[in-house]
């Protein structure tokens, strides 16, 4: 064993166990905290099974999202990212699960805090770092920014509170209409939920039996107003009023895993919209300008992080349950940032879009066209 | 010998939709009362009789979800055409027109197309008052990525409608209610299933030496009737119909410019940062300035909203009198 132990302290080129396969535990059932549900006769299992494969996987994908969004708050503070950066650490478990239960043929849309979930749907973090930094690279080649990413069937990162939710709906409008038993996942925050166009929303969406999962990533706050200053009704799931809710530990990615499983389910078997509250947690503020502690405590944001950490947990729930190893743990935690640095390092370095393509992408599948300047001599040049 | 049919412009758009659904799909109609009531001003009469549920939607009166809807399954692969009832209502909409259609294929650098036709009445109608009779022509015409089409006749409805409908891009298409009902030759070409008309490319309806008007829509008509006046008089008009704000066709109107020395603007919209404005300021960036021998003259609505009484009403938008007045000062006549 410490022949082996050396082995993977020395190399980091090979994957190698402290200890094979066969002495860790392939599967284990847990107990989960049981949803409150409204207009349901039945909520999601409260005991459910993980394998060591998707432990691992869930780990390495929350540890991922982690530490890219502290790299962009470090790159952020160097100024090399600018204007709205909104971040996402704390709140890994709810993309982490939504995607377990779904697959990558469904469909997703999500606000502007959007950088977990541009990763989950199949964005690399070098091209969401280099968006970010606004160079050539980037997923959108620069042109968006931090809250305008894509990638297939993710339709963003949308900056206008609530207006993603419609767009949501009417993805899954196309879903029924081309009959291809896709759904789609609409999120939003405890902010948006008190959008008007979230409740036309949910008015044609069950009118339609539309296959939309509404998920409601209740984070506590919307920027600096706490949902108690913001909600006449805090209980998110009940606000669809005619729509069936689910409320959900938003810190346990199998919690989210489960609930997400029974709200697919309960949409592609054409009953309708289904909404789904999250309960989570955002350690850094609203956005990078603000510090997010004028309207909580440090202890409050400290306590969520030494009790409810969702990487911590799963973490827990491994070892404890002899699914992994601290050293495995720790060679994935090596991993991952050094993927992260090696995308910071492409990020800062690419070079920004070339001035040629500032005129670019106006129109799609169009001749090119003349678009004017800042001046009348100014003839700039736009092609799809 | 072109056999010559009178279509109506309501006809002319019904047909135009009514083939692009048979031809595509993925094309939808949806809006208030547009499947069960026929459309409000019927121009979608028959379609959902034909098409069914689910290609001619009705929806609540819920103008931004409706249209964010609209704009969602266009991101996902449909070609829907949103209709607003009058585009008044579109303001309540009009963040999912600019931010989340317009904006969409520039921001993800041509990941994401929006394939999607918003349309409906636009300007005043007939007794409507303030809140029901504004032209949105310049406010949609201000924003890249987006089209802005404003038919006049039978034929630029159908074609430039069709048009429209497969354009990959959001394309705002302006209609007007009092020419729903006004019925025009249609030539055989236009009959065919497959007449498009080019967005972005201005008609010369009538050829003339002495000055150029330029219109869109309802005072296309206007124009051509001020021209049969002043005809009379010896002065020749040449009226051109935008047809397209957006991209606004200025190589036309310059090349008219340039044979003829004058131009007037004629709109229903307000003065004030409106189309007869840009178009001031882009012949005065072009080529054709110095073939002006006087300033450009705009006619356009009165600058105020709307009033009810007929006789404040017929004064808050241009008469035939007021174009043949401009037309004259303009030439100093």
């Amino acid at each position: 064993v410490r022949k082996l132990l050396s082995i993977v302290f020395k190399g980091a080129a090979a994957v190698v166990s402290a200890r094979t396969y066969a002495d860790f535990t392939n599967e284990a059932t847990f107990e989960i905290k049981k949803c409150d549900t409204f207009k349901l006769d039945e909520g999601p299992a409260t005991q459910v099974v993980m394998t060591r494969d998707e432990g691992l996987q869930y780990y390495r994908t929350m540890q991922t999202m982690r530490r890219m969004e502290l790299k962009a708050d470090q790159l952020y503070k160097q100024k090399i990212i600018r204007g709205f950066c909104h971040l996402y650490d704390g709140q890994e478990a709810c993309a982490v699960g939504i995607e377990a239960a779904i697959n990558l043929s469904d469909h997703l849309i999500t606000a502007y805090r959007a950088h977990g979930y541009t990763y989950t749907r199949g964005g690399t973090v070098k091209k969401i770092m280099a968006e970010l930094t606004g160079r050539r690279g980037g997923i959108a080649k620069g042109k968006g920014g931090s809250m305008h990413m894509y990638c297939k069937h993710f339709y963003g990162g949308n900056g206008i509170v609530g207006a993603q939710v419609p767009l949501g709906a009417g993805v899954a409008l196309a879903c029924k209409y081309q009959g291809n038993s896709e759904l789609c996942v609409c999120l939003y925050g405890d902010g948006a939920a008190n959008q008007g166009q979230i409740f036309e929303t949910y008015n044609m969406a069950a009118l339609w039996k539309l296959p939309v999962i509404f998920i409601c990533e209740n984070n506590g706050y919307g920027m600096g107003t706490s949902v108690e200053r913001a909600a006449a009704s805090t209980d998110y799931f009940k606000r669809g009023e005619f729509i069936p809710g689910v409320r959900v530990d938003g810190m346990d990615v199998l919690c989210v895993r489960e609930a997400s499983r029974f709200a697919a389910d309960y949409c592609r078997s054409g009953k309708g919209p289904i909404l789904m509250e999250l309960q989570t947690y955002r350690y850094h503020g609203h956005s990078m300008s603000d510090p997010g502690v004028s309207y909580r405590t440090r202890e409050e944001i400290q306590e969520v992080r030494s009790k409810s950490d969702p990487i911590s947990m799963l973490k827990d729930r491994m070892l404890s349950n002899n699914m992994a190893s601290v050293e495995e743990l720790k060679e994935i935690d090596v991993e991952v940032r050094k993927e992260i640095e090696d995308a910071a390092q492409f990020a800062t370095t690419d070079p920004e879009p070339p001035l040629e393509d500032l005129c670019n992408h106006i129109f799609h599948n169009n001749p090119p066209l003349e678009v004017r300047g800042t001046n009348p001599w100014s003839k700039l040049k736009s092609v799809s | 010998i072109q056999a010559q049919f009178n279509v109506t412009v309501r006809d002319a758009l019904n047909q135009a939709m009514d083939e692009e659904l048979e031809r595509d799909e993925r094309v939808f109609l949806l809006g208030e009362e547009v499947a069960q009531y026929d459309g409000a001003y019927k121009v979608s009469r028959g379609l959902w009789k034909k098409y069914g549920d689910k290609r001619i939607i009705d929806t609540p009166i819920s103008e931004m979800g409706f249209a964010g809807i609209a704009v969602g399954a266009a991101m996902a692969g449909l070609r829907p055409i949103c209709e607003f009832m009058t585009f008044n209502f579109s303001m309540q909409a009009i963040d999912q027109v600019i931010n989340s259609a317009a904006k969409t294929c520039y921001m993800s650098a041509g990941l994401q197309a929006v394939p999607i036709v918003f349309r409906g009445p636009n300007g005043a109608s007939a007794g409507v008052a303030a809140q029901h009779s504004q032209c949105f022509a310049a406010w949609y015409a201000h924003c890249p990525g987006l089209k802005v089409v404003s038919p006049w006749n039978s034929e630029d409805a159908k074609g430039l409608l069709k048009s429209s409908i497969r354009d990959d891009n959001p394309v705002v298409f302006l209609e007007n209610e009092l020419l729903y009902g006004v019925p025009f030759e249609m030539s055989e070409e236009a009959q065919s299933k497959d007449f498009t008309i080019p967005i972005g490319k201005a008609k010369v309806e009538r050829a003339g030496s002495h000055i150029t008007l330029v219109s869109h829509s309802r005072y296309v008509g206007h124009c051509l009737d001020a021209a049969a006046v002043l005809a009379k008089e010896g002065i020749e008009c040449e009226v051109i119909n935008l047809r397209t704000i957006r991209p606004m066709d200025v190589e036309s109107i310059e090349a008219s410019v340039m044979k003829t020395n004058h131009l007037v603007t004629v709109e229903g919209g307000w003065p004030q940062f409106g189309v007869g404005a840009e178009i001031c300021a882009r012949i005065m960036e072009g080529s054709a300035f110095n073939y002006l021998d006087s300033p450009v003259t705009r006619v356009t609505g009165v600058d105020i909203p709307m009033p009810y009484a007929k006789i404040l009403e017929d004064h808050s938008l241009p008469q035939i009198k007021d174009i043949i007045f401009s037309v004259k000062k303009t030439l100093n006549v």
